[in-house]
């Protein structure tokens, strides 16, 4: 099998998701323009090299419809000869397209892939591609389906994690942002969002609020208590049978934000590097998806990891550094101790708590944002998972070369 | 001319057609071959016959039509027959609906499931403003959906979130309710008003087209794809699965025909309507439902129990003894159909305080407007409070209702026969002790019988009838038809330690139980109880009996039984009964801890349980739960068949679930054996008896229905 290796990462800042975020004004296929024009200009790469660009986008309606990604590279005036795919593993949406890449360069059928996504929340919002899972009766019923946020408070429940051990953790996402910002660990990555005329738009992740605490969480309301009591805890409780009632603890400040954002990553296999002068920075070791019980839902990661691990015989603690995706605090927590894995060595620079979660770029931000820490703490395996709705879980691993 | 026996047709003079249905041989209009086959010549003459300029049905009965033919609704076998069926007949509402005439219903009372279809597909509906009448689609009740274009002409005229409030809870409306929604055009004070309406509707609209079939039209509150409708979507099936736990699929068959209905236009969304109905009426659960809620309950309340040759006893009088919270019930659903009661207890405030609750009742219904004070001081006025047998004179029946002593009682029944007339009734509403034995006391036990009524009284709709070994045809005849005068449902069951209801709701329980003793996790046991479809799981509701009764009423049994001679094989659950009703007092809710800690409104199981009873590390899984509360009742109920305990399948499937609850769906506690087949129940009772214990093993009666065929069913009568 041929390795498939990664060169670049880049990615957007990420703006707050809501009508004064400061990407609210950039166009989706903006936001892609920019990243696939830089990678073009900072790797000095012939664009005609390249095969494909494979993009994560879970909303693909609107001006994120009719296949953004092959819009993306006309807009950014790449060669015609790449084409352009979307596609959509909810949350995962974005690692999957890289996993898609890693697999294809590595059948040997295909040399130079970009992979990534793209997810503009403030302008096309989560859910307004609808769905049969939610809308549809008989598919809603059968899969006895809930929102997120009510299985996120149910592994919770499940896990014993109180209130306060959740918002401790999403205090110090934040606090781990914070300091990442400050000595300019995502410098390597972030590509600032200028407008049409040249004037910056956004150069850093802005909904870090480095102040965060316990005690100024403690303020929020839960966001799905009222939901979970119209309905939807029922639902969970018919399936788990060994608790009573769902304690909802999350809420908007230990929940993953709602923002806008971009990522790419360039692959390809190592002769295509050597043919367009890239310098090889890790290679995908192996990836993994699996599906899980859909009411939780959000239980995913655990099994993904083991299944990516087992394929290379290694053991949790053999990855230096792990990427879990905060779509909720209690998904690394929990994660991280089915695993056995020490919170010290999960999301060392903060995450989507802190950061938020565009959703279909986000697993190309995760993975670049491991790849860029290796390098700077001079480690060499990192494993990047995240949770996914209706019950999915995905896993990449990659080694600095 | 169209002309029928279903209805009469007349054209006035300015061309517009009364049609007035009138089934011979019917009570009640309903939609089957006989009004529906003239009924299409009706409307190609609407289409061909220029000289006829409209309709107005109306119906020469009371009410309007109530519905489908269930009679003929149960010959359907296949999907395609049930599809076609919905085809044939929604295609000539269409037809009808189309004509580019007027169709004007005029609703003369109450109409429901078909009937109200129907009524929907004219172009207008002007109702008859009597708030006794009714307008609905129940046919979820039968585990069935609106077939004839309900579930996309009822969205299309208030909105799906209305809609699926409407249908999947089976409301009925009043007139002005219906009007208030948006699916009434106008109300009318009288018939006369009624069918001037109509024809002043007509003659003011010559060209109506329904609102789906104009341009532009658009759903209100929106289609299927927006996003408030979304919304209401995402969580309907949470909401309906609350109480349902997924055993009802009318109610998500329901819900797709509104969703997928609210994507289509409507002649594609009226075909996809007929595709979910086929799906319900040929579905296990309709059978069941059917089977039991409708042709048994039809049965028994036709009077299948009952001794024949007995002319209709109606009781003027009935004297009860004994006011307490039985005796006051009972005394209200009395004096509700214009029984006069005397209500004696051993003191007057007593007496007074068992019509107080009537009175209670009462203001509460005027304060919703459900009664009015005229009515509510009418209905006092009949409940007179005594402590004077004196005052039973000229009843024609007595019902006792003291407390659970046999000394008590007899004294009660000596002291009522030595006044009221030698014709008279003697019933006692004991739920424990037998009826034979209490007769004893009787002077004349030939007219001593059991009326187990239920708590509370005025909502359960079941009496137990007790037939003693001396009790005559003609008692319980009389006895049969006071229950049915008083609005309830009759069951006749013979005289054995804990009658039948009891007997078989204790089987419920005592599993719920034996599982904690087992180390089954006490939730896991609750959540079980719900998914069977039971209304209440095993543990709250032996909170609700309270440890401390059963407690008493199985030493109670174990002393008869003994005097008897008899020892009977201790349940497993009895000692989960002792250990926390007995060694720590935790007696159930009425002293706020029982299985459940009680804090005003709320429970939750007591935490103390999962230490006295540890879960086991591998739990069952829920269908293993729920298969033994299932079959424990089953297998009981088919042993007082077996046993002439209860003497009809009827009574035993109706008792099942209108005296404990038994889960509805599955059409009673027979019905249940019949719906799997005794062959593949007899496997499965042996497996758990092997795995559980001797009380799973089958029942002679259905071991032997695996061998030789058969089911259980009443002769027809």
């Amino acid at each position: 099998m041929t390795e498939a290796y990664i060169f670049d990462a880049v990615r957007t800042p990420r703006g707050k998701g809501k009508k004064d975020g400061s990407l609210h004004q950039a166009t989706p296929v903006w936001l892609l323009r920019t990243l696939l024009q830089a990678l073009a200009q900072r790797n000095q790469l012939d664009t005609s090299l390249v095969d494909d660009l494979v993009l994560g986008c879970v909303t693909p309606v609107g001006e994120q419809g009719a296949d953004i990604a092959r819009t993306a590279i006309l807009d950014a005036g790449w060669a015609q000869s790449v084409s352009g795919v979307t596609l959509s593993r909810f949350c995962a949406s974005g690692l999957e397209a890289i996993n898609q890449a890693a697999q294809r360069i590595g059948s040997g059928m295909e040399d130079m892939i970009v992979a990534g996504g793209v997810e503009s929340m403030s302008r096309w919002p989560m859910g307004s591609d609808g769905g049969a899972w939610v809308m549809d009766p008989r598919i809603n019923s059968g899969t006895a389906f809930v929102p997120q946020g009510v299985s996120a408070d149910l592994i919770a429940t499940l896990e014993g994690f109180s209130r306060h051990d959740l918002d401790a953790y999403a205090s110090d996402s934040h606090r781990r942002a914070a300091l990442a910002q400050a000595e300019g660990r995502f410098a390597k990555s972030i590509v600032p969002v200028k407008d049409i005329n040249g004037m910056l738009m956004l150069d850093r992740d802005e909904t870090v609020r480095p102040g965060t605490s316990p005690e100024s969480l403690a303020k929020l309301m839960p966001s799905f208590e009222m939901m979970g009591t119209m309905g939807f805890d029922a639902t969970a409780l018919d399936k788990y049978t060994t608790i009573e009632k769902v304690v909802h603890t999350h809420h908007a400040g230990n929940s993953s934000g709602i923002v806008d954002g971009a990522a790419l990553i360039l692959l390809g296999s190592k002769e295509a590097g050597i043919k367009a002068g890239l310098k090889p920075r890790a290679k995908v070791r192996m990836c993994s998806v699996i599906g899980s019980e859909p009411t939780i839902m959000l239980t995913g990661p655990t099994p993904a990891c083991r299944k990516a691990l087992n394929k290379l015989g290694m053991t949790p603690g053999d990855i230096d550094l792990w990427e879990i995706n905060e779509a909720f605090a209690t998904v690394p927590m929990k994660t991280a101790r089915d695993l056995g894995v020490s919170l010290d060595r999960v999301n060392v620079n903060g995450g989507a708590i802190a950061m938020g979660h565009p959703l279909g770029a986000t697993g190309a931000i995760i993975l670049g944002t491991a790849l860029d820490e290796l390098e700077r703490s001079g480690k060499s395996t990192a494993l990047a998972t995240l949770c996914i709705g209706a019950g999915m879980g995905i896993a990449t691993i990659i080694e600095r070369v | 001319m169209t002309q029928s026996q279903a209805f009469t047709f007349d054209i006035d003079a300015n061309g517009i057609g009364l049609v007035t249905i009138d089934m011979p041989g019917r009570a009640m209009n309903v939609l089957n071959p006989t009004l529906i086959e003239p009924f299409a010549g009706l409307v190609q003459q609407l289409e061909t016959d220029e000289q006829l300029k409209g309709l107005v049905i109306t119906s020469g009965k009371p009410t309007f039509i109530v519905g489908a033919d269930i009679d003929q609704l149960t010959q359907i076998t296949t999907a395609d027959e049930a599809f076609k069926l919905c085809e044939d007949l929604k295609g000539l509402l269409r037809r009808m609906e189309k004509s580019g005439k007027p169709v004007v219903a005029a609703i003369n009372g109450t109409a429901l499931g078909g009937g109200l279809e129907l009524a929907l597909a004219c172009h207008a509906r002007i109702v008859l403003d009597d708030p006794k009448a009714k307008l609905g689609l129940p046919e979820v009740k039968l585990g069935l959906l609106p077939g004839g274009g309900g579930t996309q002409r009822v969205p299309r005229l208030i909105g799906i979130q209305k809609a699926m409030d409407l249908i999947t809870q089976g409301k009925e409306l009043s007139p002005a309710k219906a009007r208030e929604m948006g699916l009434v055009t106008d109300l009318a004070a009288n018939r006369d008003e009624l069918l001037a309406k109509a024809r002043a509707w007509c003659a003011a609209n010559p060209k109506p087209a329904a609102p789906w079939d104009t341009k532009g039209f658009r759903i209100p509150g929106g289609d299927s794809k927006s996003p408030a409708v979304v919304q209401v979507l995402a969580i309907a099936p949470s909401m309906a699965n609350a109480k349902a736990h997924g055993n009802y699929p009318a109610l998500t068959h329901i819900m797709s025909c509104l969703f997928e209905g609210c994507l289509l236009d409507f002649d594609a969304a009226s075909q996809v309507e007929s595709r979910y109905f086929a799906a319900c009426v040929v579905s296990q659960t309709s059978k069941n439902m059917i089977n039991t809620l409708w042709h048994q309950l039809n049965a028994i309340k036709k009077g299948q129990s009952r001794p024949k040759g007995f002319a209709e006893g109606q009781v003027r009088r009935v004297g009860i003894l004994g006011a307490g919270m039985m005796g006051a019930g009972i005394a209200y659903v009395s004096a509700k159909v214009g029984i006069d009661v005397v209500l004696l207890d051993t003191t007057i405030e007593n007496a007074e305080k068992g019509k107080a609750y009537s009175q209670g009742l009462l203001d509460k219904a005027v304060a919703r407007g459900r009664s009015t004070p005229d009515k509510r001081d009418a209905l006092l006025a009949r409940i007179r409070p005594t402590t004077s047998y004196a005052d039973l004179e000229g009843c024609d029946l007595v019902i006792e209702a003291v407390f659970e002593d046999r000394q008590i009682k007899a004294e009660c029944t000596r002291q009522a026969e030595a006044v009221i007339p030698a014709t008279a009734v003697y019933a006692s509403n004991t739920s424990t002790l037998p009826i034979t034995g209490l007769a004893k006391a009787s002077v004349r036990p030939t007219q001593f019988i059991g009326l187990h009524f239920f708590s509370p009284v005025d909502k359960m709709p079941l009496v137990e009838i007790i037939v003693g070994q001396d009790t005559s045809d003609e008692t319980l005849a009389r006895g049969f038809d006071y229950v049915l005068q008083i609005g309830k449902t009759p069951i006749v069951v013979n005289d054995k330690r804990g009658f039948y209801t009891s007997r078989v709701f204790t089987t419920y329980i005592m599993e719920g139980m034996a599982m904690l003793g087992e180390g089954i996790h006490p939730r896991s046991i609750e959540v079980a109880g719900l998914k069977a479809g039971m209304p209440m799981p095993p543990l709250a509701l032996q909170d609700e009996v309270s440890l401390s009764l059963s407690l008493h009423i199985a030493e109670q049994t174990r002393r008869d039984l003994e005097a008897e001679g008899i020892t009977l094989p201790v349940h497993p659950g009895f000692a989960v009964v002792q250990k926390v009703g007995g060694e720590l007092g935790r007696i159930g809710k009425k002293a706020s801890q029982g299985f459940y800690d009680y804090t005003g409104k709320d429970k939750s199981l007591w935490p103390g349980l999962l230490e006295v009873y540890p879960p086991k590390p591998v739990q069952p899984s829920q269908q293993e739960l729920v298969d033994r509360l299932l079959f424990a009742q089953a297998n009981e109920a088919a042993r007082c068949f077996e046993e002439n305990v209860v003497r009809s399948v009827a009574d035993t499937n109706i008792g099942s679930i209108f005296g404990w609850g038994f889960a509805p769906h599955q059409g009673g506690a027979l019905q249940f054996i019949n719906a799997m087949g005794a062959q593949r129940f007899v496997e499965r009772a042996r497996e758990l008896a092997a795995a559980y214990g001797p009380r799973f093993a089958p029942a002679a009666i259905v071991v032997r229905m695996a061998q030789e065929g058969g089911r259980f069913e009443d002769p027809a009568s």
